[in-house]
């Protein structure tokens, strides 16, 4: 049941979607001919064809409100129904960025209490809302971290050290920094090897990135001599606040020794995917980058709430202030849970994980059997034996009904399952999830040949995804 | 099987030899199955002058990115269009019609520090192996 | 009190911590180092969901919304009509709570939604091809910029002093990562460096008026560079598009297709560009193909750009492509069509020239620029704008930006098609009253 039409089928002319007001002042005259369009090549469908037309595209989403979505590094949480109807308040939907400060003090202070808030969930003296996303606050971080050194007149930190297991963002956004990237190995453990950390951090390094926990679901209990290790030497120690989920509301980021963090308000805050967006990735940051952090920045004075752009900015990220929309979600959110709910959030979270990890790992193997945080790294090497591959269980749990987890990331890990649950999961889904799992391994070893031609009962199956990259088909076109 | 005739990277390519100093190169059948279906190839336009072992290209899976270096120096006489409006060709003839370039070769003597077929086959068998 | 958002109560806890093996949940946690596991966290006490709502609904009271407020204020983001249609379709769940469509057998409707945005766009623009979306126009601009700088291969990136300088901004702190040059340029420049990878020109420009595309193109092409060119998406429902003078790259801000303003966030970076560049062009992309039974259907493509796999090489670090705002596009475009964006586009025309004629006829106004304009024309006020700004909010008007920094006493106004004429001849009754004032 998919659907095989596309706008350009259902278009006629002499339709619209919507009904439009009539001229009310005077026509103006229209400028030289050569200036205007002769046509615009949209499609013309009526507002029940649209409405029908969308709702079975709808149908064919599976989202966190289908069911349980385990997507390791993504934090698939529930998103609260409030926070989308907050959002929809006038005042909050219906503001202009470039209107006077003074009409906007709700606003700014919800930016600036945000801020706050968000500097003492990690521990940090300040706070940029500014980047659009988790890449852009990475950017950010990076972009900092350039001007901090160079401000130390420091120009010989050419290069960031960057985990084997990080998740890819980080060696590109490097390097659109004009970074070098090195990758420091892991060990056997599933840990950084601080071997190889302490002959790769010298005074031509500007900075380890660290994501705490690791992607394995791993935390790295030499985090401390890490910090000192990277401090000691010059550098500054990067966090990337993705798997924040796991410790939120129990461990300060910045007790631990990291300068500067990004988060992710669509993953740990509940702010919905939106399908691959709008997401925000804000910025907090200890005293020595506060001068860095990137334009503009919410301050409060005598006066109210207004905007400021710090002493030594990197700049500006975006024409406007970054995601407000997603901004009022994560800070409703907030609200809802205060200190005691963020920690239940994480306590539950890794609870849940651990229980997936205990249930499962006679079935797949582990390939560090250690306590996980909020997600576990399984592999599907003993699968593959059977000729099975990771790509083929996860296409079979979409015929149980199931979100398939993260697979082959992080690269560390040959054929990868990375699965997180979240805490806002019953035990009773992630039982129904053992069992699939549980059945899928038996299947492996039974019946093979339904994993390798799986999924069955999805609106299409596998796709052919050489042919979509040897004859790109990008688009449709209307006839000029 | 690897072609008798043929000379081999540590990288998986291989060069040709051809009369009048120049050399057709490609990648081997190892590196075609690594890869998987190839959907595109950037290659080097005529007339550019290319170092041994330096990067001069990319062959493109739908999964991942392999860069295409040199087995020897000269410069690109022709590359195969062919292969490049149907990239298949290389997964199917690595070593026939899914040549990639054509090169004037500066110092054949540099095809020494390649291997022949023996060694390449060797070589191909442990990184079997391993991966 | 139990919270909502979690679906488990302590006896499920206890099974699981049994099966698990330890006694409490703080032994999962003994990785991490000991005195730093239970930190203290200051933030205020929780709210239930009622007293959050009126919390939050004090807090949007405090602010001047622009349907209570008459608004003449754009530059960048424009408070268009939105169809009713819009919301019901991101609204529905198995669109906004969707993941990045990865596993593309259950995410056809992502999928396809994204492809028909991409048609939509390109349609719009002229554009040979179009990418998922990026974060907004500005940073859409400064992916351009790169993107024309690995393709060229030139070093430094021209830019005209008619761009909106916020956008300049943010193409300054993205070329600087590479530390590369951005220069201003004036728009009567006789030619570029040839050191230049492209030419950056915003249409209409920043002060709402038409510039000489044929000659930009020119100039670029002449010296080797490529014409990126910032547009007006609504503009395109009358103007002819860059696209018709040989731009390479059009970006936009798509806020204004379909989105509220939302103080100034998400917005939507629409990226476009001629199908030579395709594999330079940055973001998402969505494909069409089959499936093994031969059923059309959609994927992400040609992921190998991207930072998942190229990771160092990537053409960016970008991961997201604001899914959701460019639903709200695609069906904005959709809902009004061929005709609709027509009438929009003039509706938004016409009053724009009603209002800066009666303005224009106002002792001590004058319009500043004579070229041809859209919607935003620039006034040059008696007074200080800030002064004008006061009393009309006091009015309950939100009027124009004050572009005094710029041009003297300089403010730039917007009209659209949400606009009435009573709306503008009240504006144009209290900006009278400014006339004949002395500085």
């Amino acid at each position: 049941m998919s659907h095989h039409y596309l706008l350009p089928d259902i278009s006629q002319p002499g339709k619209i979607g919507c009904s439009l007001p009539e001229l009310d002042v005077a026509p103006a005259e229209l400028p030289a001919g050569e200036l205007l369009r002769r046509e615009v090549g949209l499609p013309e469908v009526s507002e029940v064809e649209l409405v029908r037309y969308f709702t079975a595209l709808s149908k064919l989403n599976y989202g966190v409100d289908t069911g349980f979505y385990p997507l390791g590094s993504c934090t698939m949480k529930y998103n609260p129904k409030l926070h989308e109807d907050i959002v929809k308040l006038p005042g909050l939907a219906s503001i202009h960025p470039y209107q006077p400060v003074e009409s906007v003090q709700g606003a700014l202070q919800l930016m600036f209490e945000l801020q706050e808030y968000l500097a003492e969930i990690t521990g940090m003296s300040a706070t940029s809302l500014a980047p659009m996303a988790g890449a852009q606050g990475e950017l950010t971080g990076i972009l900092m971290v350039k001007a901090y050194h160079q401000n130390r007149g420091d120009k010989a930190r050419r290069k960031i050290l960057v985990p084997d297991s990080a998740h890819g963002t980080n060696p590109a956004t490097s390097v659109m920094c004009g970074f070098e990237t090195n990758a420091v190995p892991s060990d056997e453990n599933g840990n950084l090897d601080f071997k190889s950390l302490e002959s790769m951090m010298n005074e031509e390094v500007a900075g380890l990135t660290l994501t705490l926990p690791n992607t394995l679901g791993l935390f790295d209990p030499q985090i401390l001599e890490i910090s000192r290790l990277v401090h000691e030497r010059g550098g500054l120690l990067i966090g990337d606040g993705a798997n924040l989920n796991s410790v939120l509301g129990k461990v300060k980021f910045g007790e631990l020794g990291v300068d500067c963090v990004q988060l992710n308000l669509h993953k740990t805050f509940s702010t919905p995917h939106g399908g691959g967006g709008p997401g925000s990735g804000p910025v907090c940051v200890q005293a020595s980058l506060a001068d860095f952090l990137p334009s503009p920045l919410v301050i409060k004075n005598g006066k109210g709430y207004t905007f400021t752009s710090p002493a030594k900015s990197i700049g500006r990220l975006g024409a406007a202030y970054g995601n407000f929309g997603v901004m009022v979600k994560a800070y409703a959110y907030i609200r809802s849970l205060g200190a005691e709910g963020l920690r239940e959030v994480s306590e539950n979270a890794v609870l849940n994980a651990n229980y997936l990890k205990e249930k499962l790992k006679a079935y797949y193997h582990l390939p560090y059997d250690r306590t996980c945080m909020h997600e576990v790294v399984f592999s599907g090497k003993k699968q593959k034996e059977k000729g099975v591959k990771t790509l083929d269980i996860a296409k079979r749990l979409l015929d149980y009904g199931f979100h398939p987890p993260t697979v082959y990331f992080p690269l560390v890990v040959d054929e990868a399952l990375m699965i997180e649950p979240t805490e806002t999961e019953s035990k009773a889904t992630l039982d129904a999830y053992i069992d699939t799992m549980k059945e899928i391994a038996r299947e492996a070893e039974e019946d093979p040949e339904i994993l390798h031609t799986a999924p069955h009962n999805t609106p299409v199956r596998r796709l052919d995804e050489v042919k979509a990259a040897r004859e790109p088909d990008l688009r449709w076109e209307l006839g000029k | 099987m690897n072609p008798k005739e043929y000379k081999y990277t540590k990288e998986h390519e291989w060069i040709c030899p051809e009369s009048g100093n120049k050399g057709k190169i490609g990648i081997t059948n190892f590196a075609q199955s690594h890869l998987g279906d190839i959907v595109f190839l950037d290659l080097p336009s005529p007339g550019t002058q290319v170092k041994q072992f330096e990067k001069i290209g990319e062959v493109e899976s739908v999964k991942a990115v392999s860069e295409f270096f040199a087995p020897a120096s000269g410069k690109v006489l022709e590359v195969n269009q062919a292969a490049i409006d149907e990239p298949k060709l290389v997964n199917e003839e690595p070593y026939g019609t899914g040549w990639m370039v054509r090169l004037e070769l500066s110092d054949t003597a540099e095809l020494d520090a390649l291997m022949n077929s023996d060694e390449y086959d060797k070589f191909e068998a442990k990184a079997q192996e391993e991966g | 009190m139990p919270s909502p958002y979690l679906a488990n109560n302590d006896a499920d806890r206890q099974a699981m911590l049994r099966d698990i093996g330890v006694s409490s949940v703080e032994e999962l946690f003994k990785d991490v180092p000991e005195k730093y596991r239970n930190a203290n966290f200051k933030l205020p006490s929780p709210l239930s969901e009622l007293e959050l709502k009126e919390e939050m609904r004090q807090l949007s009271n405090r602010n001047a919304n622009l349907e209570d407020y008459t608004c003449f204020l754009g530059a960048g983001y424009y408070r268009h009509f939105i169809p009713s249609v819009v919301g019901h379709i991101t609204g529905r769940s198995e669109f906004y709570t969707a993941y990045t469509p990865y596993q593309a057998e259950v995410s056809q409707g992502t999928l396809q939604t994204i492809y028909e945005y991409q048609s939509l766009v390109c349609q719009l623009t002229g554009m040979e091809v179009s990418n998922a979306g990026m974060y907004d126009g500005s940073t859409a601009a400064a992916e351009a910029a790169l993107m024309a700088w690995r393709i060229t291969r030139k070093g430094k990136i021209a830019a005209l002093s008619t761009v909106s300088p916020r956008y300049l901004r943010v193409i300054e702190t993205y070329v600087s990562g590479h530390s590369i040059p951005l220069e201003k340029v004036e728009p009567n420049l006789d030619g570029l460096s040839a050191d230049c990878a492209c030419l950056v020109v915003q249409q209409p420009n920043f002060f709402g008026y038409f510039e000489d595309m044929a000659a930009y193109a020119q100039k670029a092409h002449g010296a080797g560079a490529l014409l990126v060119a910032i547009v007006d998406p609504v503009s395109l429902g009358m103007f002819k598009s860059p696209a018709d003078y040989g731009a390479d790259i059009i970006v936009a801000e798509g806020q204004a297709l379909g989105n509220p303003t939302s103080f100034g966030g998400p917005g939507l970076g629409i990226f476009t560009c001629r199908k030579d560049y395709l594999r330079q062009m940055p973001g998402r992309i969505v494909g069409k193909t089959v499936d093994v039974d031969g059923k059309p259907g959609y994927v992400l493509t040609m992921a190998t750009r991207e930072q998942h796999i190229r990771r160092e090489r990537a053409t960016s670090n970008i991961c997201t492509n604001e899914a959701l705002v460019a639903l709200a596009t695609a069906v904005y475009l959709a809902t009004l069509g061929k005709e609709g964006l027509r009438q929009v586009a003039e509706l938004c025309y016409h009053k724009a020239h009603y209002a800066a004629s009666a303005i224009a006829k106002l002792e001590g106004y004058s319009l500043v620029f004579q070229q041809p304009f859209f919607e935003e024309f620039v006034v040059r006020c008696p007074v200080a704008p800030s002064q004008i700004s006061d009393v009309l909010f006091k009015e309950g008007i939100i009027g124009g930006l004050d572009i005094s920094d710029m041009i003297d006493n300089g403010m730039l106004f917007c009209v659209t098609e949400v606009n009435t004429k009573s709306e503008i001849d009240r504006l144009v009754e209290i900006l009278g009253k400014f006339r004949g004032i002395k500085k």
